[in-house]
């Protein structure tokens, strides 16, 4: 396929991918199709083992020695990632792709005060010939422009004296760091408490919008990715069961296992027996070996 | 990070610690700067003033050769000191290096290495280490080499066993995901939160590469007398002890053991500090 569209960031096409084991080749991705424009929000939602942080790892191509891609592509910006070399493929990890954690805190270098670690990242990723003290200059800068308080102070701080939530904001900061072209958040929420799940979402998109950096968000909770993202891809044991604009998908779910997810979350619920465990599995899917290696 | 006021809690949590950290700073300070300072010529013999007990003259007394054994016990310090910290210098870097590239990458490089390693820790240390100035050749860079290979072991598979432990972390992950290519993570990431294990094994080591410099001058390999040196000064001393003459071997052996004692104090104390659930 030569379509071609010049707004087209991500273009992911028909991807099976599988992980080698003891009992044979697990299949974890089994044909995954996702586009991504430059500047969207796309949330991939779907539960435990469904493959969303597969796809997200696959793309940045960071999976073990075990991974066997059996078919499809990814195009970046109309290059194929899975033709390029390691040495390529490092240019692009950190610098036009970047990535954002779910354990923030665990993601920051501990002997290292934060401001440092983002200050390195800036540098790897420079082409100006920033001193040292430029490149720290625009962290702190870049920590103001995204709504941390006291950025200069922040920015000795080391990991362990800072919060969760701070260092999560911290952790956008440093994905930002290098001027990325797409964002792939991990679950960037799902160790935090429901406040600052706010303010980290609000963080993270605002600052995407208005640098026009795509994202691609990955999480289990629906009702999040509707209310911060453009579009929504459900998956399920490594397939694609939905796709659509985020709040149709929340508002409207076509298919059984979106209305089954949904079913599951307190959102605009008033009883708790109105909550129903998630029980539904897919009819075509019998063999229980789609189980990802994490989330 | 540790302000002064920390530093000095610390300190005082850790009164033992401070003491031999004070004494190692002198011992330092004493081999630096000994040799200048010395009362006697440590060399000069003297046949008048053969075995005189310690005096106000010769404080510690003097050898069968009338040599001050004072003199001679401050000026062989830099010697002994001087050899163990390059040697441990040397096993210490090389081992960390080695062990963290082992550890990193796993596989059938980690397992070639650490097999090798093993082979190397079946050998009793002491006559693995005579073996090896033997083949090296009797000189005092022999003995740094020898020391330091046999301790290499040690560092290798404290570092590998920190970075296996560490390769999974999610600074790694992060840093790998950033782009970072094998030697940042490595020497950037890696070593520098694995290393406080290996500073106590440092300290601890010190100790003992100055035992193991001594005693291999004592059984005639790497130091050759006249040269003051402990091993060498307690190996002369050890026939006097029959006949009396105590102070040739006792000074010597003193400043050995005090040396030893400071750095293995201050592996423990700085291992209490950092890890205070292994305190002992």
């Amino acid at each position: 396929m030569t379509r071609t569209h010049e707004n087209r960031l991500l273009e992911i096409e028909d991807l099976q991918l599988g992980f080698d084991g003891a009992q044979g080749l697990l299949p974890a991705l089994r044909g995954v199709s996702v586009h991504l424009d430059r500047g969207e929000l796309v949330a991939l939602v779907g539960q435990s083992g469904s493959g969303k942080s597969v796809t997200g790892l696959t793309v940045l191509r960071l999976l073990g020695a075990n991974a066997r891609i059996a078919k499809g592509a990814i195009r970046f910006d109309g290059q194929d990632l899975l033709s390029f070399s390691e040495r390529q493929m490092r240019g692009i990890r950190g610098g036009r792709i970047a990535m954002v954690f779910q354990n923030a805190k665990a993601s920051l270098n501990p002997i290292r005060r934060v401001g440092d670690t983002l200050a390195d990242i800036v540098l790897a990723h420079d082409t100006t010939g920033l001193s040292r003290k430029q490149a720290l200059q625009k962290v702190v800068g870049l920590m103001a422009q995204i709504g941390i308080a006291l950025p200069e102070e922040r920015a000795r701080a080391y990991p362990s004296e800072l919060s969760g939530g701070m260092c999560q904001r911290i952790g956008i900061a440093a994905a930002l760091a290098s001027d990325p072209e797409l964002i792939i958040a991990d679950e960037p929420t799902s160790a935090l408490d429901v406040t600052t799940q706010q303010l980290v979402m609000d963080t993270l998109t605002e600052a995407a919008r208005a640098r026009g950096v795509a994202v691609i968000f990955i999480t289990h909770d629906l009702a999040l990715a509707s209310e911060y993202c453009d579009r929504a891809v459900v998956m399920n044991a490594g397939r694609i069961v939905e796709e659509g604009p985020a709040d149709r998908v929340f508002t409207d779910p076509q298919h059984p296992y979106t209305r089954a997810l949904l079913d599951a979350l307190p959102y605009g619920k008033t009883d708790a027996s109105e909550l129903r465990p998630m029980t539904w599995t897919d009819p075509e899917d019998s063999a229980p070996g789609a189980e990802g290696p994490r989330s | 990070m540790l302000s002064l006021a920390d530093i000095r809690f610390i300190l005082r949590r850790n009164l033992v610690t401070a003491i031999a950290g004070v004494l190692i700073v002198v011992l330092m300070v004493v081999a630096i700067i000994g040799p200048y300072i010395v009362p006697h010529d440590p060399l000069q013999t003297n046949l008048r003033e053969v075995l005189r007990p310690p005096s106000a003259s010769y404080w510690f007394g003097t050898d069968h050769l009338g040599r001050d054994i004072f003199s001679r016990v401050i000026t062989a310090a830099r010697l002994d000191f001087a050899i163990a910290i390059i040697a441990v210098a040397l096993s210490a870097a090389a081992g960390t290096a080695v062990g963290a590239f082992s550890g990193y990458l796993g596989g059938w490089v980690d397992k070639l290495l650490s097999r090798l390693v093993d082979v190397m820790m079946a050998f009793p240390l002491f006559v693995a280490a005579m073996a090896l100035v033997a083949v090296l050749g009797n000189s005092v860079q022999s003995i740094v080499l020898a020391t330091a290979i046999i301790n290499l072991p040690f560092y290798f598979r404290l570092m590998r066993a920190e970075i296996t432990q560490r390769r999974e972390a999610g600074y790694v992950e992060a840093a790998i995901i950033n782009g970072n290519g094998l030697g940042r993570i490595l020497f950037t990431f890696l070593i520098p939160n694995a290393l406080p294990p290996v500073i106590v094994q440092i300290s601890l080591n010190l100790g003992w590469a100055i035992l193991n410099t001594a005693g291999l001058a004592f059984i005639g390999l790497g130091v050759a007398p006249p040269t003051p040196e402990w091993g060498i000064m307690i190996q002369e001393g050890a026939a006097m002890m029959i006949s009396g003459q105590w102070w040739v071997v006792v000074f010597p052996g003193a400043a050995l053991a005090l040396s030893v004692f400071c750095f293995s104090l201050l592996g423990d104390g700085i291992r209490d500090i950092m890890d205070p659930r292994r305190r002992s």
